[in-house]
């Protein structure tokens, strides 16, 4: 059975909008949202050097070495490990005011429901704790969302400060 | 060996390198070595290591030189195989082990005298592993170790020396920041 349109989320789009932002680093704990439409792409694109890590706080610290070389990164995490690196999020991106740009995949988001409606506690805190943060954040749940992708990257290196590409449902393998 | 005195030793080898480091390190470093490559805005204990790695990919032609805190490794430990992983070949990883987390009371660190931080280097994949106690030593190789090929890890076996200002007012500042991004570029 295909999927409607409106309901489409594909791997090879979101990866040709990360290339067009000019990312060459992408940082990564492996995440079950997006492991088979965007992690193993990645791993195998030679456009891209794909660091492996142990820890998401580790990412948020990697990416802004980067940043500081004038070098463009995503570090590709879960909600999970997100929630779990809240500290280095708050001290480096936010408070120290750089372009972490990440990219987070909400497991186990219902997807026809909003995240903040989402049965999963740990889904539906995740936008309220960005916005508490003062985070930009963008969600991508279907195609038509992938256009934001490029903007938002672009606004966080502009005005150096982090954003939150939330990935709302298990992008197609490409 | 004093810090202090082990910092300066060191010190007298660094040219053009960017230094990371934190948290009692940094203090001293700033005191003893001021420069605009000296990059001390980590944030969050522990992840020194991995701004350095940030630093190392973008900045291959540079070398990356950590000052580390025992206490800061023990809550990244991982990161010492995510180094492994990424291979950075300029990268010079220094642990100044004190057994105490100094800048937070100087409470003893779990695991002291027991744990060996050149033991967890190794088993995480290191090549090129050295532990100093004796400052005479230290300045003797000093020079050495800085030329090998990394990712090198360097355990000091430290003890506290004279005090530095505890400065985080300026570890934390936008200037800090600014002026090592424009040191960068220019380097």
């Amino acid at each position: 059975m295909t999927m409607p349109d409106e309901q489409q989320l594909h791997g090879a789009s979101i990866i040709a909008a990360i290339k067009a932002s000019g990312i060459e680093f992408v940082v990564s704990v492996p995440d079950i949202t997006t492991s088979e439409g965007l992690l193993r792409p990645i791993a195998h694109d030679p456009e891209f050097r794909l660091i492996r890590i142990c820890k998401e706080d580790e990412g948020v610290a990697i990416c802004t070495g980067l940043a500081f070389c004038d070098r463009r990164s995503l570090l590709l995490i879960q909600n999970t490990g997100l929630m779990d690196s809240i500290n280095a999020v708050r001290a480096v991106a936010v408070e120290y005011e750089q372009p972490v740009c990440m990219m987070v995949g909400l497991q186990g988001k219902e997807p026809d429901r909003k995240p903040r409606d989402s049965a999963k506690y740990g889904v539906r805190i995740v936008e309220p704790i960005l916005e508490i943060m003062g985070i930009d954040q963008h969600l991508i749940e279907t195609d038509s969302d992938i256009a934001q992708i490029r903007p938002a990257i672009d606004a966080a290196y502009a005005r150096s400060r982090p954003v939150v590409l939330l990935i709302g449902r298990s992008p197609s393998a490409p | 060996m004093k810090r202090d005195e082990c910092l300066r030793a060191l010190a007298r080898h660094v040219t053009d390198e960017i230094v990371v480091a934190t948290y009692q390190a940094a203090f001293d470093w700033l005191v003893i070595r001021p420069h605009p490559l000296n990059y001390v805005s980590i944030g969050a204990m522990g992840i020194a290591s991995s701004h350095a790695l940030g630093l190392a990919l973008g900045r291959p032609d540079k070398r990356i030189l950590v000052l580390d805190g025992d206490g800061s490794l023990l809550m990244n430990l991982g990161s010492l195989v995510s180094v492994v992983e990424a291979a950075p070949r300029n990268f010079v990883h220094f642990v100044c082990e004190n057994g105490t987390y100094e800048a937070n009371g100087a409470h003893p660190i779990p695991g002291r005298n027991r744990v060996s931080f050149v033991g967890f280097a190794r088993a995480a994949g290191y090549a090129r592993c050295h532990e100093f106690t004796d400052l005479a030593e230290f300045e003797t190789r000093i020079a050495a170790v800085l030329r090998e090929e990394g990712p090198v890890f360097v355990d000091l076996k430290v003890e506290p020396g004279k005090p530095s200002p505890q400065d985080y007012g300026y570890i934390h500042s936008a200037a800090a920041r600014s002026s090592f991004k424009a040191a960068l570029r220019s380097s």
